[in-house]
């Protein structure tokens, strides 16, 4: 069994209205010297196979329906 | 051929909306529409309601949203579509047969590789994105759009070059992006930009016209062969005058703008 994280975040010099909608909303509550907000979307999961396997698999997922590569970089994080 | 011997398939799955209206609307322009769940052209249906996608001279991919937009919006409706028939769709786009994508349908068809397809019919990882809009929030209001197209796309063909009409938009993920940085000029030279969003009297479409940020203004695409239409508005909402948000105030042409999207593409099958 191993436990995967896979992480899909923007890349760079994509906007990332959700993080900015985020940082505005937390100025206007207050909060100080909060210099960026970056949105990034985790998937955790255990796959039924072994840490080299489960990290191949997890390529393949991303490369198939997790991430869009014209605007997202993924890591992935085997354990 | 007759009008209503062209058979439209309009393609569902859990969680897809608008397929009424999509059906309706080739309906009103004199079609033969069928609203079919992937699970009917997948074969794992009751055999009785199994379908073939070659059967169909046109596929409309509604939108609204699909399998509750997870992941990325269209990204599970296109990968369940690639899994259960994406030789059958690489075939349908090969015969050059039309193929409609209406926002969530226009996630799809870029997800999917069907669009922009600058240099091939499809490709096998998308090579654009239509992402958040720079509002950060869904966006529902009416848009105005001008055709931008010079004849490739088969379904502007009755609408003349330039013409402004008003499609309403509902989406939140419309922002049409590439990293190729020579993606508006390879676009353009191969006319596959079909409607620019734009102000009104014809100015720049400062926000909310262009409701989305996309790039160029762009609000619909089709691929280099012209057969395959992604927009974001919605022509099928626009079917008659009284959708039109001035119905009352002045609008008075009798049929509603997005008609001729539909007409458009059933009198180019006739010929």
């Amino acid at each position: 069994m191993a436990a995967v994280e896979i992480r899909i975040e923007l890349k760079k010099g994509v906007a990332d209205p959700e993080g900015g909608n985020t940082k505005k909303t937390l100025e206007s509550l207050g909060f100080l010297g909060v210099k960026s907000v970056r949105s990034v979307k985790v998937f955790e999961m255990e796959l039924e196979m072994d840490p080299e396997a489960a990290r191949v698999a997890a390529d393949d997922m991303c490369r198939k329906l997790l991430a869009n590569p014209v605007i997202q970089n993924y890591s992935i994080t085997v354990r | 051929m007759k009008p209503e011997d062209i058979k439209v398939c309009v393609l569902r799955i859990e969680g897809t909306n608008c397929e009424d209206e999509m059906a309706e609307a080739f309906r009103m322009v004199g079609a033969t529409p069928e609203k079919v769940h992937l699970k009917q052209l997948a074969k794992l249906s009751p055999s009785d309601t199994r379908r073939n996608l070659e059967d169909y001279d046109i596929l409309a991919l509604p939108g609204g949203f699909s399998a509750g937009d997870y992941v990325r919006a269209g990204a599970i409706f296109a990968a369940r579509i690639k899994a259960a028939v994406g030789h059958e769709i690489k075939a349908f786009d090969e015969s050059d047969k039309p193929m409609l994508g209406v926002c969530n349908g226009f996630q799809v068809l870029v997800e999917l590789g069907l669009l922009p397809a600058i240099e091939t019919t499809m490709t096998s990882v998308p090579t654009a994105a239509l992402y958040n809009n720079d509002s950060g929030r869904f966006e529902c209001r009416p848009t105005l759009l001008r055709n931008d197209n010079r004849r490739n796309c088969t379904f502007t063909s009755d609408i003349p070059r330039k013409k402004v009409l008003m499609f309403p938009s509902a989406h939140g993920e419309g922002k049409l992006m590439s990293m190729d940085a020579d993606f508006v000029w390879k676009l353009e030279d191969n006319d596959q930009i079909v409607f620019r969003y734009t102000g009104e009297d014809g100015e720049e479409p400062e926000y909310p016209w262009n409701p989305n940020g996309s790039v160029s203004d762009i609000a619909g695409i089709c691929n280099s062969s012209g057969n395959v239409l992604g927009l974001m508005p919605h022509p099928e909402r626009a079917m008659t005058r009284f959708t039109h948000p001035d119905w009352t105030r002045g609008y008075d042409t009798e049929e509603g703008d997005g008609r001729a999207v539909f007409t458009s593409v059933i009198n180019n099958l006739l010929g």
